[in-house]
């Protein structure tokens, strides 16, 4: 093998490195393209204070909507969420779970606290007025329906969660029933941007 | 006469068995265009009709997807206006592109729809000569 030759297969292995480096691993979430900001909100965080979405700029976030007195949907994402964060490991800590409610009748800061609190400590809850959350919601395309049963009611709620990047932008949306391997799969995606 | 009924018959059988071997043994392919997505459009000016009276729904109500061969939805907003679109809110220009990797069928909430519902199938690989027949006697 001749040194013309040695130089052009480098050359074309170059070329393929290049290419392979540039393709972006493939999100096992629905991908938005092109990625838009995540709309901004400003809320009554579970934690103290407010809750706003610009103050995780830097981490990755999920963002999801639900309620505490949710008894199919909301116990299973969140538990899922958390058996995630912590397969997951040391790099978890870049990662926030944003939960925000669609029931502010009932979900009241002190009550999302506790309720979130016995998923994962971490986890971050939001509430406010109906006129506050409708808005939240609107801006990001979730349905909300109240459903009265009996002496309580229920709220019908879109089941997915959306992937926020480091910089703030929608990335992704997870289907409800996707599993724990799944959310660490692309977030560890996400978290090597 | 009665020999020639008899070649008639046995050549449409042999071209029967033919298309069954060729339907069952034959692999299914993905689409060279595009591959295994399986696309749908809001058009430009969806909106402006709709504000203008016409209904006309944008989604089938149904969706069937094929594990292995067209498993993964994309959807695109071409509309001057955000829409809700499957399960997501789209911008204008904006597209989702949501891959499937299990078989099952999955339900979305989905404003597009009279029923407020869209119902994604998605059908295992036909691996089996018979599996693959009933896949592409569904697409005839």
């Amino acid at each position: 093998m001749n040194a013309r030759t040695v130089r052009g297969l480098l050359l074309t292995l170059a070329v393929l490195l290049a290419a392979t480096a540039n393709s972006a691993p493939a999100l096992k979430a629905g991908v938005f393209d092109p990625p838009r900001e995540a709309p901004p909100f400003a809320l009554q965080s579970s934690g103290a204070g407010t809750l706003e979405l610009g103050n995780y700029r830097g981490k990755v976030v999920i963002l999801g909507f639900g309620f505490t007195w949710c008894t199919n949907v909301c116990p299973v994402t969140l538990a899922t969420l958390a058996q995630a964060r912590r397969k997951l490991g040391a790099s978890a800590a870049d990662v926030q779970i944003v939960y925000i409610t669609v029931d502010p009748e009932r979900d009241d800061p002190a009550r999302m606290h506790q309720y979130l609190h016995a998923f994962d400590p971490t986890f971050i809850g939001g509430t406010g007025t109906e006129r506050a959350l409708a808005a939240v919601r609107k801006d990001y395309g979730i349905t909300a329906e109240k459903r009265d049963s009996g002496t309580s009611y229920s709220v019908a709620h879109s089941s997915f969660t959306y992937l926020i990047d480091r910089q703030g932008r929608l990335r992704a949306l997870m289907p409800y029933g996707r599993s724990a391997d799944d959310y660490v799969h692309d977030l560890k995606i996400l978290l090597a941007e | 006469m009665r020999s020639l009924f008899r070649w008639i018959l046995l050549a449409c059988g042999a071209a029967g068995l033919a298309v069954f071997g060729w339907a069952g043994l034959t692999p299914i392919e993905t689409r060279a265009d595009s591959g295994r997505e399986e696309l749908f459009e809001i058009p430009r000016g969806t909106w402006a009709r709709r504000m203008a009276g016409e209904d006309r729904d944008i989604l089938p109500d149904q969706i069937r997807l094929t594990l292995g061969i067209r498993d993964i939805l994309v959807l695109r907003n071409r509309d001057d206006v955000p829409q809700i679109f499957g399960p997501t809110l789209m911008m204008p220009g904006q597209s989702f592109k949501l891959p499937f990797e299990q078989a099952s069928e999955y339900q979305f909430a989905c404003t597009a729809h009279a029923s407020g519902q869209m119902r994604v199938i998605v059908d295992p690989y036909p691996a089996t000569p018979w599996a693959r027949i009933l896949w592409r006697a569904r697409r005839l």
